[in-house]
């Protein structure tokens, strides 16, 4: 496989396979090809495909972000205890920021009050600054384990100016929890 | 001649594709000196080339410009990997081979005890949640294992599809979910196959590392009382399936003549059945409830249905959101005893919020008389009540009544046992639906079974005394919790699938077949699998059959419908 990258476009060329090359005699063959292709300038060398690290899928974005507007700056905890900064923006989706940034925080049903996959402690001293749950959410939270006081639903919280440095813990759901005489939730 | 050449029966050769993204393993060199087989040659690698058209590898040896036809196998969909077993071919085909071998490129051949990049198989047993939430973090947190999910019925999604209420459409999102674990490359879907019947877990065991029971509760528990077995008497689990389309479950014909409907069990489900025998029909309409069952029900004379629990208001098994769903029902009003919630004001205040919301919610239901909403169907909680026996009809053909035993409670709060004072009463009835549990069954010998817990016996998902067998969901343990439970649970059962892997309880050195073992074997048997591709077939045409009667979609309720459906 030869792979041309021109900026962020990536072409891929299949080379046939030689059978009894040996991988060195392959990658000079691969060379080979790439600098006698006719108007391809390659800018990298011939390696085995990989995949950097998440990019913003729209320029727009990324320029605004640039500018620090609307920006709140938000942390995730996740279930082992890392911490993940998060730069999201004002009206950004607890659930669908931590998407973005490949934490796991899951939401079966798709922020439609349905579940309580998404449950999330907030740090204390934003957790008065979210508006009152709606009853629904409450009634989805009744079903969370580990329920806490500062407990809430992530798909529920919109980021606001007021929730820079807000934390969202994941609640540790670990086997332990099984052991503790844990009770079978209704169905 | 391939005995003597040190070749046995046993050897197998492994060999991997252009198409998988691992790398060659095994190159020969160009001009190796090839002498005629069977002259004492030693079976190197040097003497051997692949030669592959499409999805068929052949086995060759060269001698002498000819090729010597020793094995071919097919690739099998999805998997970058196959087996060839050598020797099977016993003819030659030389032409045929010489022609191949000059058309097409040759692959390396690689014998067992490779250093290659372990490609872990693990097979999944049960398409619901649990299948699929395991499947979903073994993906995710490893980067090379294959897994393969084996589900009864050509349709994927368990309970999710077939037992989440048709009035319930956004807890049944999170087959969206499922659906991209189950569209990437490593992952297989196999519909359509029994397994404990169509092939055994002994057999899935060899063909994969992991073996991990998903299966769910397809039994309930009985009532374990007389007049059981009288017709019109249904376990929770077939009237759902029936309003669900659960193919076993289409011609259940429960009778829905009588004015009065009994539910034993006060749990979700129970509330589920009440509110589908109440619903205005304009609703259900414009749910995904299967048009039997719909027609059935615009013929229903079901006005008053009884919820019957063997323990007091404190105890009920339902939670908030169904509750509340019931009270606001259109067409309907609750017929709650104040006198049954005496006392409880005080007896909430200390207990855990969701007991406490919910406790409330229902004092007020029961004490507060909704103003001009004097409605035509009515349902009702019944506490401290238990079943003795099911009333026949004067000519016993069905049920027409219950018998219950008054209770009383000893202890308090969720501990609180119901004990029989001695009195009963009677309740006239056409219908008695019994919500009182799932129940999971043992469906191979090779696997462990708690009759009495009736699950699997396991540590932290790992069954015990069956090294390589794992599980979860339900059936590790027991038939409660909603989806967000059994999802936390099947990522646990996952964690201790990785963690063996990593530590070498489960030894995943050695490469093993997969599907691709079971191939064959599920042919000569005369099962068709059903691919995830298979499925989306079955589902657009249930979306498109849906939509041309304003519902999400109308579902296919015979197993028959599905396989034509999904072999087109």
């Amino acid at each position: 496989v030869l792979r041309k990258s021109m900026g962020l476009t990536l072409t891929i060329r299949t080379v046939s396979n030689i059978p009894n090359l040996s991988n060195w005699a392959r990658l000079k063959h691969c060379r080979h090809l790439q600098h006698s292709t006719s108007g391809a300038r390659c800018q990298t060398a011939c390696r085995s495909l990989h995949t950097s690290a998440g990019l913003c899928h729209s320029d727009e974005e990324g320029a605004e972000r640039e500018r620090g507007k609307d920006v709140v700056n938000v942390v995730y905890v996740d279930r082992s205890g890392r911490r993940i900064p998060v730069k999201g923006r004002v009206g950004d989706n607890v659930l669908y920021l931590a998407h973005k940034h490949g934490i796991e925080l899951e939401g079966a049903c798709e922020a439609s009050l349905a579940c309580s996959t998404c449950h999330v402690y907030v740090s204390d001293r934003h957790h008065d600054k979210l508006p009152e749950p709606d009853e629904r959410e409450d009634d989805m939270l009744d079903m969370a384990p580990l329920l806490q006081e500062n407990s809430r639903l992530g798909c529920q919280i919109i980021l606001t100016p007021e929730l820079e440095g807000m934390e969202l813990t994941l609640p540790k759901i670990t086997r332990n929890f099984y052991v503790d005489g844990h009770t079978p939730k209704p169905h | 001649m391939l005995m003597r050449a040190g070749f046995t029966d046993e050897d197998r050769v492994i060999v991997h594709s252009p198409e998988s993204k691992h790398p060659l393993i095994g190159e020969y060199e160009k001009g190796a000196r090839k002498r005629a087989p069977g002259l004492g040659v030693p079976w190197t690698r040097q003497n051997f080339h692949f030669i592959q058209t499409s999805r068929v590898f052949r086995l060759v040896v060269c001698s002498f410009r000819r090729y010597l036809l020793l094995t071919e196998a097919t690739l099998c969909h999805n998997m970058s990997t196959c087996i060839l077993r050598a020797p099977v071919s016993k003819g030659f085909s030389l032409q045929f081979a010489t022609t191949f071998a000059k058309k097409t490129s040759c692959y390396g051949v690689q014998r067992l005890g490779s250093t290659a990049a372990p490609q872990p198989q693990v097979c999944i047993v049960g398409g619901g949640p649990a299948g699929f939430y395991t499947a979903q973090h073994l993906l995710r947190s490893h980067k090379g294992v294959q897994v393969d999910v084996f589900e009864k019925l050509p349709v994927p999604f368990g309970l999710v599809r077939f037992g989440v209420a048709p009035d319930h459409p956004e807890v049944k999102n999170v087959i969206n979910t499922f659906t991209q674990t189950a569209r990437q490359d490593r992952c297989g879907f196999y519909g359509n196959v029994t397994v404990g019947s169509d092939v055994t877990v002994e057999e899935l065991k060899q063909a994969y590392h992991a073996v991990i029971l998903s299966y769910g509760a397809e039994g309930s528990r009985s009532l374990g009382i007389p007049g059981e077995e009288l017709s019109g008497v249904h376990s929770a689990k077939d009237f759902v399936g029936w309003y669900n389309g659960v193919p076993g479950n289409k011609d259940l014909k429960p009778d829905l003549s009588a004015e009065t409907a009994v539910i034993l069990g006060q749990g979700n489900v129970a509330l589920d059945v009440a509110r589908i025998l109440l619903s205005p029909l304009e609703l259900l309409k414009k749910t995904d409830i299967t048009a039997g069952s719909l027609e059935a029900i615009a013929d229903s004379r079901v006005r008053r249905v009884l919820i019957v629990g063997r323990r007091g208001p404190l105890q009920v098994a339902c939670t908030i959101k169904e509750l509340r769903e019931m009270i606001n029902l259109p067409g309907t009003q609750p017929a709650l005893d104040p006198r049954d919630f005496q006392g409880l004001r005080e007896a909430v205040q200390d207990v855990p919020r969701p007991r406490k919301r919910l406790t409330e919610l229902l004092m007020k239901a029961a004490l507060e008389k909704a103003a001009g909403k004097e409605a035509e169907r009515e349902w009702s909680l019944r506490f401290l009540r238990s079943p003795t026996h099911i009333l026949p009809s004067p000519d016993r053909s069905r049920a027409a009544g219950i018998r219950l035993a008054v209770t009383r409670l000893e202890g308090s709060g969720e501990h609180a046992r119901a004990v029989l004072t001695g009195e009963v009463e009677e309740v006239e009835c056409g219908l008695i639906v019994s919500s009182i549990g799932y129940q999971s069954l043992p469906i191979d010998p090779a696997v462990p079974f708690d009759l009495r817990q009736a699950i699997i016996p396991n540590r932290m998902g790992r069954v015990q005394q069956a090294p390589g067998l794992y599980c979860s969901g339900w059936v590790k343990r027991g038939p409660a919790g909603v989806i967000a439970t059994t999802m936390n649970d099947s990522f646990d059962t996952a964690r201790s699938v990785l963690e063996d892997m990593e530590s070498g309880q489960l030894d995943t050195s050695t490469p093993r077949a997969g599907a691709c073992a079971l191939h064959t074997l599920l042919k000569q048997r005369g099962v068709t699998p059903v691919s995830f591709a298979g499925w989306e077939k079955i589902d657009a045409v249930e979306t498109a059959r849906g939509r041309e009667v304003g519902k999400p979609r109308e579902k296919l309720v015979d197993v028959r419908d599905m396989l034509k459906v999904a072999s087109l």
